[in-house]
């Protein structure tokens, strides 16, 4: 249900992604990893289409749109169908944490609003911020933050959640209780891609993992392969440097 | 000299009956010259073909030359260059050409305030699936109102006293006012003394509004 095609991205003259394919099911959990400066935040981007690619073609659900071609409003559908979990959060600093996560509701989905502030309400308590969602983002630890921005993201109707290292720029208190969410949203078989480099956690709930460097996958497979017996002798290297 | 008070008491509820035709000039300037300076704003912002250029010259040419001589061309010279402008009104005029002048300036200052917008609020609008004009409304430019409402505040406080300018037009507010009392009087300080004080009160109230107004757009900003 996610299918991507021949992705490349150039910045002026630097390729950062050069001929990305893979496919993902629904319901499947895949954490991408690499080295730093690989392209892994590019890649997301770009399914996103934060950044526009140069070339290839980004299926998602029942939107498929071509680099060739592509025009505002199917990118505008494609980004429906995917939603992202920032680095640094990006919560809407004018917003509470509940009209953070019925914004999308409201503004893109046409609920009314009464309607949206209960999903929303339902869907912060979800990841135990029942008693925060008339804070606003200023007032939040950036753990809660991030919690709010999972929840952003779950609101928005789309198939599939993109994190980009959602635990990395946490104070390392606050790491346990944002994967704990992301956890918990695994078990009831959310369609996620995860860029993330807390290797123990990739393992335990990653369905597969895909291997990048240098902007090329070199290589996928399930958690326990990769782990345990990856082929290319890069993946080793970096899994014994990342998990050491 | 011998300064007459009562004089200047006695004219305080002659002119404040003119006060009216001058918050009205304000008010109606200031939503025109808001209205103009986002659509401005926005227009850079995106950098939209040939409206960006239009307006790069708007800006220009209304910061580029005096209000008083904006004035005059829009009451004076363009209804001889365009008949159908004859009728127009000196109330009429002054009030476009308030908010043309005052337009230029807030749409840099709103620019400015959008600009300074963190990038990721763009990006996290988009990534729920809105558009960029929805962003815009709905999560942009509230931040951008915040960061530009004190400068936007002081065009008003600017645009109410030169309201004082459409006496030249023959527009009846408080300056007109004043000065007709003062040539007829010969109490020309005492006049001028009096309406400096009404404009200097509005000031003052507009002033604590605007206090009220940053508060209120800070609300979301507090630990
Ligand atoms: N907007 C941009 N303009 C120019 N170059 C960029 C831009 N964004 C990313 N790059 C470059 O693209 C390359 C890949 O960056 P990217 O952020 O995708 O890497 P990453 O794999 O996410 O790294 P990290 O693990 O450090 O987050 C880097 O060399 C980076 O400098
Ligand atoms: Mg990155």
């Amino acid at each position: 249900m996610i299918k991507v095609t021949n992705l490349s991205k150039k910045f002026g003259d630097l390729a950062v992604l050069k001929g990305i394919d893979f496919e993902v099911k629904q319901g499947e959990i895949v954490v991408i990893i690499g080295p730093s400066g690989t392209g892994k935040s590019t890649l997301l981007r770009c399914l996103n289409y934060l950044e526009t690619p140069t070339t290839g073609i980004i299926n998602i659900g029942p939107v498929k749109v071509d680099a060739a071609n592509a025009s505002s409003k199917s990118v505008t559908q494609l980004r429906q169908q995917s939603s992202f979990v920032f680095q640094n959060y990006a919560l809407f600093a004018n917003k509470t944490a509940l009209e953070n996560v019925a914004e999308g509701l409201i503004t893109v989905w046409k609920e009314p609003k009464q309607q949206a502030l209960a999903t929303s309400k339902k869907i912060l308590e979800q990841v135990g911020l029942g008693d925060k969602i008339n804070h606003y983002p200023v007032q939040l630890s950036g753990g809660q933050q991030q919690r709010v921005g999972i929840a952003r993201a779950m609101a928005a109707k789309g198939e599939v959640i993109l994190f980009d290292e959602p635990t990395s720029a946490l104070d390392p208190e606050w790491v346990d209780e944002v994967l704990a969410v992301m956890k918990q949203l695994a078990q009831g078989r959310q369609t996620m891609i995860v860029v993330t480099h807390e290797m123990q956690f990739a393992r335990e709930i990653a369905d597969k993992i895909i291997f990048m460097e240098q902007g090329h996958i070199v290589e996928q497979g399930s958690a326990e392969q990769m782990f345990t017996a990856p082929k290319s002798e890069r993946t080793r290297a970096f899994l014994a440097r990342a998990t050491k | 000299m011998n300064f007459d008070f009562i004089y200047t008491l006695e004219l305080f509820p002659i002119l404040l009956k003119y006060l009216g035709v001058t918050m009205q000039m304000a008010l109606l300037g200031f939503v025109f010259a808001l209205i103009i300076a986002l659509c401005v704003a926005v227009i850079r912002v995106f950098s939209v073909p040939v409206l960006n250029q239009v307006s790069i010259v708007f800006i220009s040419f209304f910061r580029g030359t005096p209000l008083l001589v904006q004035l005059f061309l829009l009451y004076y010279g363009l209804p001889q260059l365009m008949p159908w402008l004859v009728g127009m009104d000196a109330f009429t005029a002054a009030v476009i050409g308030l908010s043309l002048h005052f337009s230029a300036y807030m749409a840099e200052s709103i620019r400015a305030a959008i600009l300074g917008v963190d990038r990721s609020q763009m990006e996290a609008s988009l990534s729920i699936g809105m558009t960029k004009l929805q962003a815009m409304r709905r999560i942009i430019l509230p931040q951008a109102a915040r960061v530009a409402s004190p400068s936007l505040m002081n065009y008003f406080i600017d645009m109410i006293k030169s309201t004082s300018l459409a006496f030249t037009l023959g527009v009846a507010e408080i300056m007109s006012k004043a000065q007709m009392e003062a040539s007829s009087s010969f109490k020309f300080f005492e006049s001028f003394v009096a309406v400096a004080i009404v404009y200097w009160l509005v000031v003052v109230i507009f002033t604590q509004l605007q206090h009220r107004l940053e508060i209120h757009l800070n609300r979301a900003y507090i630990k």
